[in-house]
């Protein structure tokens, strides 16, 4: 009987044990109530702004490349 | 090197592979739930670490049979690129252990070994700032690199799967691929890495280029 008691009460301290919130509320509801597309959007800002600094330097590059070469 | 269809390829892939891996669906697993997603952005952080690694110490033998010295700035500019993904590979992975594991850094195999091939790349980049004279400096990072390629190779891949880790493919755990990287996530996770990596390169040719326009403007004043 002791050890009945103490088992349910150790399983019920188990219970408090989280490492993280997977299967929330709050993961559920972001696709719910579309919010996930707000994450997409300021990532595909970041993104996006770096890919075009990415170019631009790789212009600029370029053109003095192009103005050494025709120094030398 | 100077082509531009390759970069925008990289490009579009990783615009592709980060809206997908936020919208389309995953598989529902325990413990990583949505974090999953993570694997489009991580993985492909170490998997353009070690091609530019790879790209480094191809440069670093071609240097050392032909001692043309754009071939050791190709190593360093490469070395450097791939310094930057690793370090950004092992945030990312903190990060996700953070939730996943319950700690950041839990001195895990896989998470010390990282660190310590990082630190081997690291060695190289101090090597090379205690060489004064440029020919030295490259002939004898050179021979470093060459061997810290396959001992960052080992300490990756080869030792964490010898030990127990929490890391997924080492210790014990399946990796990956091995049941739940199924369609949905493979037709993004492959695109990522090769965007990932094309945009690694990327930078890496930038940085070089950077360096051979300054080398001619030393030359010329």
């Amino acid at each position: 009987m002791k050890t009945m008691i103490t088992t349910v009460f150790l399983v019920m301290v188990t219970l408090q044990l989280f490492a993280q919130n997977g299967a929330s509320t709050v993961t559920d509801s972001f696709y719910a109530s579309g919010k996930i597309y707000v994450v997409v959007a300021c990532v595909m800002v970041i993104l996006l702004g770096l890919l075009i600094f990415l170019f631009t330097v790789d212009r600029r590059l370029k053109k003095l490349e192009k103005k050494s070469v025709t120094k030398n | 090197m100077y082509k531009s269809w390759w970069k925008i390829l990289g490009a579009v892939l990783v615009v592709y592979s980060t809206i997908f891996g936020f919208l389309a669906s995953v598989p529902k697993l325990p413990i990583l739930y949505e974090s999953i997603r993570n694997l489009y952005f991580h993985v492909p952080m170490w998997f353009s670490m070690i091609v530019l690694f790879s790209v480094s110490v191809f440069h670093s033998i071609k240097y050392l049979s032909s001692g043309n010295q754009s071939h050791d700035l190709k190593a360093v500019e490469s070395v450097n690129t791939g310094i930057i993904f690793g370090i950004l590979g092992i945030i990312t992975g903190a990060i996700w252990a953070k939730f996943t594991w319950g700690q950041a850094w839990s001195f895990d195999v896989k998470q010390n070994f990282a660190a310590i091939a990082l630190l081997l790349y690291f060695a190289y980049l101090v090597l090379r700032n205690a060489i004064d004279e440029e020919q030295k400096r490259a002939k004898i990072s050179a021979i470093y690199n060459i061997f810290a390629f396959p001992m960052m190779v080992v300490l990756l891949f080869v030792l964490p799967r010898l030990s127990d880790s929490l890391h997924p493919g080492n210790g014990g755990n399946p990796g990956f691929n091995s049941y739940d990287l199924d369609q949905r996530m493979r037709v993004i996770f492959y695109p990522a890495c090769l965007g990932w990596i094309l945009i690694g390169y990327w930078i890496y040719t930038l940085l070089y280029r950077t360096r051979i326009l300054e080398q001619k403007s030393n030359n010329n004043l």
